[in-house]
């Protein structure tokens, strides 16, 4: 046997699994799909004693609006599913560039969104992602309700806002608004693999398409996705031009703060970063233009 | 800890099994030491390369990566059960045997399950989706050409055979 031993509980509702998570705390762990915690207890990394299996709450999952310019992801929702639903992705354009990257197609058939966020592994491209859309997540506990911004979400390391009895029940994204473009792009050694570098920028024009906002996300160069909003601040009313980009790229070269890995080195870590930061806002620039 | 016993009943390649199973037992190791489906293998157990991939309700997905206790209630397929008849070959399994799609065989297994549902629902896919569809599964071997090319074919066949 890989685990070590922990007893198994099929959650038959959110009230049920909530309820053994107040009662179990961090000695418990939610479920979800298993791509990153079951590898963990391969390892004995990690070694829950009580399992809650939150796969069988159907309600979790799914793609809904809940007001005009939003849409609300369930946290149990599949990459697969969110890869397979056209006018999500038409809403949320970045997810159409970031879920292939999200490992391999048998990983996304069971990996879920919530679990993605929970986990909160900076290399990750969806903590980004909720970054560069000022995402709002939905907690839950035996005790209530609140709701938190993605930028007051990832903590550190591995580590969210979630208190040891609360569930990430579900995430709302407001969809791309008018006159913006938006593009995700990443380096990684191999397909599949965590980014060595990502970015995930989301650009507005004004009438006169001058850059009403930029946003700005980074994967995988710190402890939690970085927010580079404030460099892209000088472009903020004028118009797109190479310099202003290449200002831009500087910016988040300094900024960042890589630590490296087995792949790279904190320099090319930040050079790349540099690169892809002009590559993607160029890009999301493009998409405007065409749709316009 | 008292180890703690889960009693499931699933379907593999269409039989049905009730069996009792600890709660840390993996899938990969139910499908082989307790089913004696030993077709599924198992290379790193952290859902890397591929070798364990099984169809879960018609989906590849890594048996490594799921309890079997997670299996309840499921419909499974495995390598064991693609062939239509003892003696025949699945046009994915007679297409990996003519361009010589394999030579230590462990990471067969998986990419057969991987590419009988890809190429099912991707009937007529350029070389580039075949390589991207085979980027989930590992082959320290064949250096993927004669994996590529045996797609290829495979796809072709399936179009023809398809009614
Ligand atoms: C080979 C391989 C390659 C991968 N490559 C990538 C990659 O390139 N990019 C990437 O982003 N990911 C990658 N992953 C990880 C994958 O995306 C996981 O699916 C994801 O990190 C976790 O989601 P999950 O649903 O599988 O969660 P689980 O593994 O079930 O759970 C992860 C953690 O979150 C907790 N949790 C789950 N759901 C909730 C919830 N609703 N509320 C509170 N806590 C919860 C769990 O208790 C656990 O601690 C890879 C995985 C593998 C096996
Ligand atoms: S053994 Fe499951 S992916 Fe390697
Ligand atoms: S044939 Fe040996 S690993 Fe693929």
């Amino acid at each position: 046997m890989k685990p070590a031993p922990f007893k198994y509980v099929l959650a038959s509702s959110l009230d049920h699994a909530l309820a053994l998570k107040a009662e179990h705390g961090d000695e418990a762990r939610f479920l979800a799909g298993g791509q990153s915690l079951i590898p963990a207890m391969n390892f004995r990394l990690a070694r829950p004693s009580v399992l809650i299996d939150i796969n069988a709450l159907t309600r979790l999952s799914g793609i809904d609006r809940p007001e005009a310019g939003q849409v609300r992801v369930g946290a149990l929702t599949r990459y697969r599913a969110l890869e397979r639903d056209g006018e999500f992705l038409r809403s949320c354009p970045l997810f159409a560039d970031a879920l292939p990257h999200i490992a391999h197609p048998q990983v996304r058939n069971r990996g879920t969104i919530g679990g993605n966020l929970s986990h909160a592994d900076p290399a990750s491209e969806l903590p980004a992602l909720a970054i560069a859309m000022q995402a709002r997540m939905r907690i839950r506990s035996a005790a209530g309700e609140r709701t938190v911004a993605a930028s007051d979400f990832f903590a550190g390391l591995l580590t969210t806002d979630l208190a040891s009895d609360e569930m990430l029940v579900d995430i709302t994204y407001p969809v791309l608004a008018p006159r913006s473009g938006a593009c995700f792009m990443e380096i990684a050694r191999r397909r599949g693999d965590f980014a060595i570098a990502g970015v995930a920028a989301v650009v507005t024009l004004d009438e006169e398409r001058r850059c009403a906002s930029v946003r700005l996300a980074l994967c995988g160069v710190g402890e939690t996705p970085v927010d580079a909003g404030a460099a892209a601040l000088p472009m903020i009313g004028s118009r797109l031009t190479g310099d202003a980009v290449e200002a831009v790229a500087a910016g988040v070269r300094d900024l960042i703060a890589p630590s490296g890995n087995v792949h790279a080195s904190p320099d090319y870590q930040r050079h790349v970063a540099g690169v892809l930061v002009q590559r993607a806002i160029r890009t999301a620039h493009q998409r405007i233009s065409h749709a316009a | 800890m008292q180890p703690d016993h889960h009693e499931i009943e699933l379907t593999v390649n269409g039989t049905r099994y009730r069996r009792t199973v600890e709660s840390r037992l993996l899938l990969s190791d139910f499908l082989r030491h307790e089913l004696g489906l030993a077709g599924t293998h198992v290379g790193c157990e952290h859902g890397v390369c591929g070798a364990c991939t099984i169809l879960l309700d018609g989906d590849p997905v890594r048996s490594c990566l799921m309890l079997a206790v997670q299996a309840n209630g499921h419909a499974l397929a495995t390598v064991e059960g693609l062939a239509p008849a003892s003696g025949e070959l699945h046009p994915v399994q007679q297409a990996m045997h003519a361009h010589h799609g394999l030579q230590c065989g462990y990471c067969t297994p998986g990419i057969l399950m991987t590419m009988t549902a890809y190429l099912n629902e991707h009937p007529s896919p350029s070389e580039d989706e075949v390589r991207e569809a085979l980027s989930g599964n590992l082959c320290r071997c064949t250096g993927y050409q004669n994996i590529v090319d045996a797609m290829m074919d495979a796809a072709a066949r399936m179009r023809e055979e398809a009614p």
